[in-house]
């Protein structure tokens, strides 16, 4: 299959001026997106930001109302899914019941009327790869859903798509199965080195998969970016409070996100007196409640002279535990204190 | 894309060609007049909806109402029970029970009233036990009478009151029957505040469906009731076959699917303010 | 315990409107087996009923033409109905309150009203009543169920699979022919066979339809019972009864089940 070595930054998608009504229902205003080869780009956002009809727009299951989509430089806008060489892992997998798991992977082969020798060598190839060989005669509903799962992936990896469109692929899986299956997924796509783009509105899964994070919100792009950067600088304060968790605070004009482990706090001294080892608090405010969480512990404060709560991480090898009602000072780093766009 | 949207342009045409058609022309049928030799005259009058208000025909209509009512009263005393224990069967006995349903519901209305003759004639099952038990001396007359009637349409339209009671009650969520004890309500009381309201979909689409079909019986008072028990639907079979008063029937015809219609339309509106149920009265229906 | 016996009063009811239903019938049944022609005294068991049946040339051919009439009826009323159902699954249309009235109307509307009004059809078309009307009278009654039948099966269908398909090259053609005829045969299936029970045992409409030489077996037995009671009408009515039995089986046990293999 194909190698990722050397066109890394060659590009393999392109969306330009996407725009989509649904019966005057604007769902993408409008969007313009590169995606490169072999990259495991996600799409993240709550539902209804247009990321699930963005990828439909990519598989050729929705047309877009204005704009054009290039696959490998060619203009796909237009052409039907049968034509595209994409392949979706869809949201609950859409496996033919009537058909055992083989039939399943064989089925893109045998409509693109690929040679069937061929044919056997490649479903044997993949269900060697997903491990599914033993089950290769059983029919869908008779799997669990991680089962299933691995022969939706099965059925389109089969056809040696360009892109694999996945959309919301481990939705339907329980906690501890959509942990493992992440990995499963990332070491996948980084051993064959093919384009990902999955739809997820799940940010822990994104934060642990992707290569590039696109956060959307209602049709528009909020930020593009690296992991790191998406949770560290978020742009704007919807990336800041949809990732993770943030605190606001207002100074001169600015909107400042930090994060609750960047918080920290310290008695508030009384007559002006120096706050030795680090900054000036910014803040002061009145403990309201203490969370323990295990690891940490949550420290709600109000704000003086507001009534805005903020919160702050609390590790145990930290000097102090904190109880309600005492009085506490607010600092942080310079270089933790991110300027969002409203 | 738009040329698979033309698939549903037979199905149209041929129902417009064999339903709407027929019908518009029974309604013109309806404002006609009998020439003396039984031919359709076209000549636009309401005589014939006048002549439904003569006392002979008003009685008729009123005792298609009663039996009607009747009929729907006991399908639904019936049949409600019977859905109820079919609904709440193990897994494996829900389709052999619901399949001894279905069974009645398609053989067709002659041979069932027919095995009620069998049954009631003077020399019948019945009467024949009776006679031979010394009970009585004589054989009755159980036939040919309204009670005959009656039974028969009971019998006849029992299967259509149970099926749609029984997908009523199959997708009740049984939840909220253990919710509703969980809160202190007595069994029946669970029954009157609970099942009974989300149920009522079923009982309302079974009535609509046994109460329209008894309005426009004719084979059971045909077979069962001999002359006396004319319904609107013997009333109607007879200008159309033996009186050939074509006009007349249509007239009677209109009414009585305008009748059908209203309650139809009915059902639907309470359904409409009790959302959710339209689909139900599809999959009944 | 209240609730048992609650649950017991109600058992035994629902037996009991069970047996009121299914009594009568095999009363029917068993008397077909009765040698005396004219009492409800069991004098005998016999077959002759049945083998003077199958000797009755008007019995013979009022068979030959229920049949036809039902093969023909369900044929045309499967196509059409399928057809429909799929658009209606798949389409948005502007007017769809009025098609799903037109489409299910024929089933709410009183029987005795839609016999006559094909009645006055043909006669004002002045075409000759006969096995022709009756198909097309048997064809227009089934088609509202064949329709809701497959459209039953479409709408418990997942729309993804046909998605998916697509998805995997299959042009749309190749996804109907792989993934949703396959899929929805088992509605289909069980549309056809209802159609096919329905024209069968259809009295009503076609004894409005029926001409001269186009006596299907209900209007046979409903001349007989006009004519007064007799054996044969039994056996006749009990093979009829069976023939029904047979196809609501096969036809509710098509119904859930997935797909065969294409």
């Amino acid at each position: 299959m194909i190698g990722c070595e050397i066109g890394k930054m060659k590009e393999m998608v392109r969306l330009e001026g996407i725009v989509k009504k649904f019966n005057n229902n604007l769902i993408i205003p409008e969007l313009d997106l590169t995606i490169n080869d072999g990259e495991f780009l996600t799409l993240l956002g709550p539902s209804g930001c247009g990321k699930t009809t963005l990828l439909r727009m990519i598989a050729g299951l929705e047309t877009p109302t204005q704009g054009s989509i290039f696959l490998d430089d060619e203009d796909v806008t237009n052409l039907p899914p049968y034509k595209r060489n994409v392949n979706m892992v869809f949201q609950h997998y859409a496996l033919f019941p009537h058909m055992t798991v083989e039939e399943n992977i064989h089925f893109g082969l045998k409509m693109k009327k690929v040679p069937l020798e061929e044919q056997k060598e490649k479903v044997a190839q993949v269900l060697y790869l997903t491990q599914l060989e033993e089950f290769r005669h059983r029919r869908p509903q008779q799997m669990s859903g991680g089962q299933q799962q691995r022969v939706a992936i099965a059925r389109a990896l089969v056809n040696n798509p360009k892109v694999l469109l996945l959309d919301e692929p481990l939705g339907a899986l329980d906690y501890q199965l959509r942990k493992s299956l992440q990995l499963e997924l990332k070491n996948l796509q980084r051993g064959l080195g093919l384009t990902f783009i999955y739809v997820t509105h799940d940010q822990e899964e994104a934060l642990t998969m992707s290569d590039r994070i696109v956060v959307m919100n209602k049709g528009y792009i909020e930020q593009d970016g690296h992991p790191d950067e998406i949770y560290h600088r978020p742009k704007t304060k919807f990336v800041a409070r949809f990732i993770g968790e943030s605190n606001f605070f207002e100074i001169n004009e600015d909107q400042y996100a930090v994060r609750p482990e960047k918080l920290n706090l310290c008695v508030e001294q009384e007559d002006n007196e120096p706050y030795a080892g680090h900054p000036e608090p910014k803040f002061f405010g009145t403990i309201v409640d203490v969370v323990f969480y295990g690891t940490i512990d949550k420290v709600f404060i109000r704000l003086d002279n507001s009534n805005q709560t903020v919160v702050a991480y609390q590790y145990f090898d930290d000097v102090k535990r904190w109880s309600p009602d005492e009085r506490v000072g607010i600092w942080w780093y310079d270089n933790d204190g991110v300027i969002v766009e409203k | 894309m738009k040329k698979g949207k033309l698939l549903i342009l037979p199905a149209i045409f041929w129902l417009c060609l064999f339903f709407v058609i027929p019908m518009l022309i029974v309604v013109a049928v309806s404002f006609a007049t009998r020439s003396p030799y039984g031919q359709i005259i076209f000549d636009w009058n309401i005589g014939n909806y006048l002549r439904f208000t003569e006392s002979l025909y008003v009685s008729i209509f009123i005792d298609t109402l009663f039996v009607a009512v009747v009929t729907t009263f006991f399908t639904i005393i019936m049949g409600y029970p019977l859905a109820w224990t079919i609904a709440k069967l193990p897994q494996k006995w829900q389709q052999p029970g619901l399949i001894l349903v279905m069974i009645p519901f398609w053989i067709n209305f002659l041979i069932r009233s027919y095995a009620w003759v069998i049954i009631l004639r003077t020399q019948g099952v019945v009467n024949t036990l009776l006679l031979n038990f010394g009970i009585i001396d004589q054989p009755l007359q159980l036939l040919y009478n309204d009670v005959a009637v009656m039974l028969g349409m009971i019998y006849a339209l029992l299967p259509f009151m149970v099926l749609p009671i029984y997908v009523s009650i199959e997708q009740l969520d049984t939840r909220l029957l253990e919710a509703a004890s969980d809160l202190g309500a007595s069994p029946l009381a669970t029954f009157r505040k609970i099942t009974l309201p989300l149920t009522m979909p079923g009982i309302a689409a079974g009535t609509i469906l046994v109460f329209i079909s008894s309005l426009g019986m004719f084979v059971v008072p045909d077979v069962m009731g001999g002359a006396k028990s004319a319904l609107v639907g013997n009333l109607i079979q007879n200008q159309f076959l033996s009186a050939r008063d074509w006009p007349f029937g249509a007239a009677l015809s209109i009414i009585l699917a305008l009748l059908s219609l209203l309650l139809i339309v009915l059902y639907y509106k309470a359904l409409q303010s009790q959302k959710g149920g339209a689909e139900n009265a599809e999959n009944v229906a | 315990m209240q609730r048992t016996w609650r649950s017991r009063v109600l058992i035994a009811y629902s037996v009991a409107i069970l047996a009121f239903l299914y009594l009568p019938l095999m009363i029917l049944a068993l008397y077909s087996f009765n040698e005396s022609r004219l009492n409800a005294v069991w004098t005998g068991f016999t077959f002759d009923w049945y083998l003077s049946l199958f000797k009755n040339r008007r019995v013979l051919e009022a068979l030959t033409n229920s049949l036809i009439i039902a093969v023909a009826s369900t044929i045309v009323s499967t196509i059409l109905g399928t057809m429909a159902a799929l658009a209606l699954n798949r389409y948005q249309y502007k007017f769809k309150p009025a098609i799903n009235s037109l489409l299910y109307l024929p089933i709410l509307i009183p029987e005795i009203v839609m016999g006559l009004s094909l009645l006055v059809l043909f006669s004002q078309a002045q075409f000759p009543l006969g096995k022709p009307t009756l198909i097309l009278a048997h064809i227009t009654f089934c088609l509202s169920f064949v329709i809701i039948t497959v459209s039953a099966r479409l709408e418990g269908m997942r729309q993804d699979l046909e998605q998916a398909a697509e998805d995997l090259y299959a042009t749309p053609w190749q996804t109907f022919r792989y993934v949703t005829l396959p899929l929805a045969m088992p509605g289909i299936v069980a549309g056809a066979l209802i159609a096919f029970t329905l024209s069968i045992d259809d009295f009503i409409i076609s004894f409005f339809v029926a001409g001269p030489n186009s006596t299907t077996l209900p209007l046979y037995i409903y001349a007989m019972v006009k004519r007064g009671i007799s054996p044969e009408i039994n056996a006749l009515s009990t093979l009829m009864i069976f023939a029904t039995i047979i196809l609501v089986i096969v036809a509710q046990i098509l119904q859930p089940q997935h797909t065969r293999k294409h």
